[in-house]
């Protein structure tokens, strides 16, 4: 323990001079472990605990062994997975792009035009994610807010099919998505000093050139960030699919919780769900090769 | 106003602004829809009408969903904010592999999907008898609220100044004195901002509950989603509408609080 206090750098008690300072400094350090004790019985017992088990229970039920696994194969899962995938990769594909876009904007933008922005990215993230997708699901429906106006402005005989399908899914997913994509590649941004893209015009780049060959790269960071930041949301997204997918588009959450709750087959849903965290966790360690990951989340 | 750069900043503005009314349409449709004055999920056709709100009032199903949301949601960010605080204050003391393993600890609810834990949860409570109660669910969305609480009172304490706490304890403050003194007062706008950033997680979220929610918790998204799925009754864009005016004062009162810090 001495050790530990010793090797972990600034500790305001151990600073002091005198015979007693190692004594009270260790004194400190066990009020400090008192003060974490509340929130790591709170997490190893009803977070890392239950989580634990669904990894134990994909293992174990319905018989021991990598059964369930074995499932990953089958048809309808093979459905799910694809579908996942397919609508993730195109959710963070456009997210990302859109989020270049206003991310580029904000940070070339006087002040006050980036607070309006800024606050215009915010607010949504804010808002309910139900009742977003209630809001998109009274927009894109058949007797929805753009259908009527587009049948009464006469563009259309026939209301469009713009929900129940992965256009649905997709608009919706790229508007929740969209703040989570942005704020990355701000930060990103703001790092890049704008003397580079100017030394680079000084010296005879046109302006798309100095994008492509010195700001461009430059964003790369960010732009992985982001991707894999909405990717790994999406991953794990339940309520614009389930509602604006209208159990046509089923993505993996779905599919998990009906598993369990309408034909509680345990050993699949736990597998799914096992299957899930750990192409969170790849990505994650994908993450933290190019960027620093626990800034992404706020640590420092 | 000061506009920046040439033809490339002014092309992105263009589309950003394009991108910004994307993002703000459906929040805003939401309100003309809830006063509409039809029988059905629509903008209002000759008058507004206050119809849905009277509805939402006056039915009991939905202010007890209500009430049973705020009591779910003020209980769950308090045990989240006094416990992640503690712990985000013992982080930064401590330092080393413990801090840093405590803190990844405290994250992993942001990391690992919901739907993963849900279905760990529901199996647990399902043995302590813990579905459909108030506990259950307050303690669920403590656990998965206080990821905001550890980011937003770790990253004051970063930059909080050390010596301060020096100053305090060499003049004979007690550790205590020290912590609710002279720490507390600093960080207490990121205690502010983390609270209500686990009311409004509690406040919104749907999977944890339709999983342990059991007969007993139907809180306000719960009700909400079984609207959706089962009638198109417009009551639930004036509860949505609600829930929006809610959600910016609350934003409103979280830039008041953190102008105040700067």
């Amino acid at each position: 323990m001495a050790s530990e206090s010793l090797s972990s750098g600034v500790i305001p008690g151990s600073m002091e001079p005198g015979p007693h300072g190692g004594r009270r400094a260790l004194a400190e350090r066990h009020v400090y472990r008192l003060l974490i004790a509340p929130a790591l019985v709170l997490l190893l017992a009803f977070y890392v605990f239950p989580v634990a088990r669904v990894l134990w229970i994909s293992v174990n039920e319905p018989k021991p062994g990598l059964g369930n696994y074995a499932e990953l194969a089958s048809a309808s899962v093979l459905r799910v997975v694809g579908t996942t995938a397919e609508i993730c990769a195109l959710t963070t594909t456009i997210t990302v792009l859109l989020s270049y876009v206003v991310a580029y904007a904000i940070t070339h933008s006087g002040r006050r035009v980036r607070r309006l922005m800024l606050l215009g990215v915010i607010l949504p993230l804010w808002i309910s994610v139900l009742v977003r997708s209630f809001a998109w699901f009274a927009l894109l429906r058949g007797q929805g807010v753009i259908n009527t106006a587009l049948l009464q402005l006469g563009f259309i005989d026939q209301p469009l099919a713009l929900m129940w399908n992965k256009l649905g899914v997709t608009i919706g997913m790229v508007h929740y998505m969209l703040p989570y994509g942005i704020l990355p590649l701000i930060a990103n941004m703001r790092q890049i000093d704008p003397a580079y893209t100017a030394a680079a015009r000084g010296l005879g780049a046109a302006p798309l050139e100095a994008f492509r060959r010195v700001f461009l790269p430059l964003s790369l960071p960010g732009i992985v960030a982001s991707g894999v930041l909405v990717f790994i949301f999406s991953l794990g997204f339940y309520v614009t699919p389930v509602l604006l997918g209208g159990g046509k588009v089923v993505m993996v959450t779905e599919f998990i919780s009906n598993e369990i709750m309408v034909v509680l087959q345990w050993g699949t849903g736990t597998m799914l769900a096992t299957t899930l965290v750990a192409a969170v966790l790849l990505l994650l360690a994908v993450l933290s090769r190019i960027v620093n990951v626990r800034q992404l989340f706020g640590a420092k | 106003m000061i506009e920046q750069g040439g033809r490339a900043a002014r092309l992105s503005r263009t589309g950003a602004w394009l991108i910004i009314c994307f993002l703000l349409l459906p929040i805003t449709v939401i309100i003309p829809i809830s006063l509409t004055d039809r029988s059905y999920l629509s903008l209002p056709q000759h008058d507004l009408s206050l119809q849905y709100f009277r509805n939402f009032f006056t039915s009991p199903d939905w202010l007890s969903s209500f009430g049973q949301s705020f009591v779910i949601a003020v209980a769950a960010m308090g045990l989240a904010v006094v416990v992640g605080t503690l712990a985000a204050i013992g982080c930064w003391r401590l330092g080393g592999r413990v801090g840093d393993g405590m803190r990844f600890l405290m994250l992993l609810p942001m990391i690992v999907p919901t739907v993963v834990y849900a279905l760990g949860i529901y199996r647990t409570y399902a043995e302590l008898g813990l579905l459909g109660t108030y506990a259950g669910v307050i303690v669920a969305h403590a656990v998965t609220g206080m990821p905001y609480v550890a980011i937003l009172v770790s990253a004051a304490l970063a930059d909080f100044d050390t010596r301060l706490d020096q100053a305090a304890r060499s003049l004979g403050a007690s550790i205590a004195q020290s912590l609710l003194l002279v720490l507390l007062p600093i960080i207490r706008p990121a205690i502010a901002s983390g609270a209500i950033f686990a009311f409004i997680h509690s406040w919104d979220e749907l999977l944890l509950v339709l999983f342990i929610g059991g007969r007993a918790m139907f809180t306000l998204p719960r009700h909400m989603w079984d609207g959706i799925q089962d009638t198109l009754d417009p009551t639930m864009a004036a509860v949505a509408a609600i829930l929006v005016a809610i959600t910016c004062l609350m934003l409103a009162l979280d830039v008041a609080l953190r102008r105040r810090d700067v």
